[in-house]
């Protein structure tokens, strides 16, 4: 067994790092999504929280492994698209599965952030707006940062299975922890490889626990009275 | 009592003929009342007299159904807000009007993430736009006026609800405003911390701040406040100097509220 992580390693390792990559990239893209989609489908007016809702309803409604196939296998199909300038982005395995990850965790915390939102007291949004703050000010300022805090833990959880989901861009030919060690699999069919690639994930996981708490003590130091 | 000086000036707020109703229940049935420049009104009146509505009335938190509000000469009309909502130049009015009147709530309200001096220099910096750093020395000028210079970098929830509240005047106070609003600052107090709120907002008033006070505090509003006015359903029963309104109350609602609130 020992032997094994001898000879293939160094590839787990690489494939690690992709699944990093991937992940960071997405979770920041994701948030970035994610922010307009939840004040989107929070709004009045239907023909702005509507299409947020259908966007909301596709993604956490499909399995994440049809989406990629959607995008990687199905795009292609199109001589459009593949003459097109998003062919860059959609003929690349690597950028197909950050874009797919990405557009699905947006509909996650989308959801999460606009639970913490409505979870913001109301009274401390009143004495904003009483104070005169334009409504942009009020949600840059009050609502979104207490927002966020108050769905950090959520948040946590859904990048730790974000994570775990990022296996499924192996199925669209990215070479990440889990396409690796499929491919180590295919080799010499030994099972212990995979009990690398879970020990791996496991410390990744282990990684995001430990920096969501230390961002939350750090963010919530407001929440400590004086002992 | 127009001993003021400053009455001659002509009132700071008007507030005329306000009516609201949310759904089938009529909760203000045309409410006209003005404050001089240095008056203090207390606003009394049993729960669902629509005293909080009137308060909340006067700054668009609640937008009348007919009515208007005038601060300081400038004409503020009752936004209509039709279907899709209230339009860009309404929404920059109301925000206009908010600017002018500071509010301190029955349930204080701090931000909870920032601390207590960036709770009172928030409004300055970025309504004001005041710079951050004379926002900042600006507020704990302020916050050493009500007794709090040791806690600038404490959070609300390292505060005994007085000091919420205290710290919520001078957030108010930072705002510059016209005249400041009440509403019902001590209700959700303990008891033994009503004092040290009655005892700033009484500083205030003796400074010739103008202030409406929404109460349930009828010592403060008999001798803190220049008049007072009763509310009852939607309507001002009563109104006049708290000597007169407590000393010889003419209608009988207000003798039989005073009565049961004493």
């Amino acid at each position: 067994m020992l032997d094994l992580w001898i000879t293939y390693g160094d590839r787990l390792i690489d494939g690690a790092v992709i699944t990093v990559r991937l992940v960071a990239l997405a979770c920041m893209i994701g948030l970035v999504l994610a922010v307009p989609l939840a004040l989107a489908r929070r709004s009045d007016r239907r023909w702005v929280s509507v299409p947020a809702y259908l966007y909301i309803y596709f993604f956490r409604g499909t399995p994440l492994i049809v989406q990629l196939a959607l995008l990687y296998y199905g795009l292609a199909q199109f001589e459009a698209v593949r003459e097109g300038p998003l062919w860059i982005v959609l003929g690349d395995a690597e950028y197909c599965g950050l874009l797919g990850l990405s557009l699905n965790t947006a509909a996650y915390v989308a959801e999460i952030l606009r639970g913490g939102i409505a979870a913001v007291p109301k009274g401390e949004v009143e004495a904003a707006d009483a104070c005169g703050m334009p409504r942009a000010a009020v949600y840059r300022r009050i609502v979104l940062p207490r927002a966020i805090r108050i769905a950090w833990p959520a948040y946590g959880n859904e990048v730790i299975l974000l994570l775990k989901g990022s296996a499924l861009v192996s199925t669209i030919t990215v070479y990440d922890l889990m396409g690796e060690t499929r491919s180590v699999f295919s080799r010499g069919y030994d099972d212990a490889v995979y009990l690398y690639a879970a020990a791996l994930y496991l410390i990744l996981a282990l990684a995001v626990t430990g920096a969501f708490r230390l961002g939350e003590r750090r963010m919530n130091r407001y929440l400590r009275a004086a002992g | 009592m127009p001993g003021h000086p400053a009455a001659a000036a002509g009132p700071v707020l008007i507030a005329e003929d306000i009516h609201k109703r949310f759904g089938d229940l009529t909760v203000l049935r045309g409410v006209t009342l003005s404050a001089a420049a240095g008056e203090v009104i207390a606003v009394i009146g049993s729960s669902g007299s629509g005293k909080s509505t009137l308060l909340r009335c006067l700054n668009f938190l609640e937008i009348p159904d007919r009515g208007r509000i005038v601060v300081d000469g400038e004409e503020f009309p009752v936004p209509t807000g039709r279907a899709g909502g209230l339009t860009g130049a309404e929404r920059r009015r109301i925000v206009r009007l908010r600017s002018k009147l500071g509010m301190v709530f029955q349930g204080f309200n701090l931000w909870a993430h920032l601390t207590v001096a960036q709770n009172v220099a928030e409004g300055p910096v970025r309504v004001l736009k005041r710079g951050k750093a004379a926002a900042r020395e600006e507020a704990m000028a302020l916050l050493e006026k009500v007794g709090l210079e040791d806690k600038y970098d404490s959070y609300p929830a390292q505060l005994s609800g007085g000091q919420q509240q205290r710290v919520a005047i001078a957030r108010a106070l930072a705002m510059r405003p016209k005249v400041l609003l009440f509403d019902e600052p001590t209700s959700s107090l303990d008891p033994e911390l009503v004092g040290e709120v009655l005892r700033v907002m009484r500083d205030l008033a003796r400074e010739g701040r103008t202030m409406i006070v929404v109460t349930h505090e009828m010592g403060f509003a008999r001798e803190a406040s220049d008049r007072t006015i009763f509310l009852h359903r939607g309507r001002i029963e009563e109104e006049g100097p708290p000597a007169e309104l407590f000393g010889a109350p003419k209608s009988a609602r207000l003798r039989q509220f005073l009565f049961s609130s004493m």
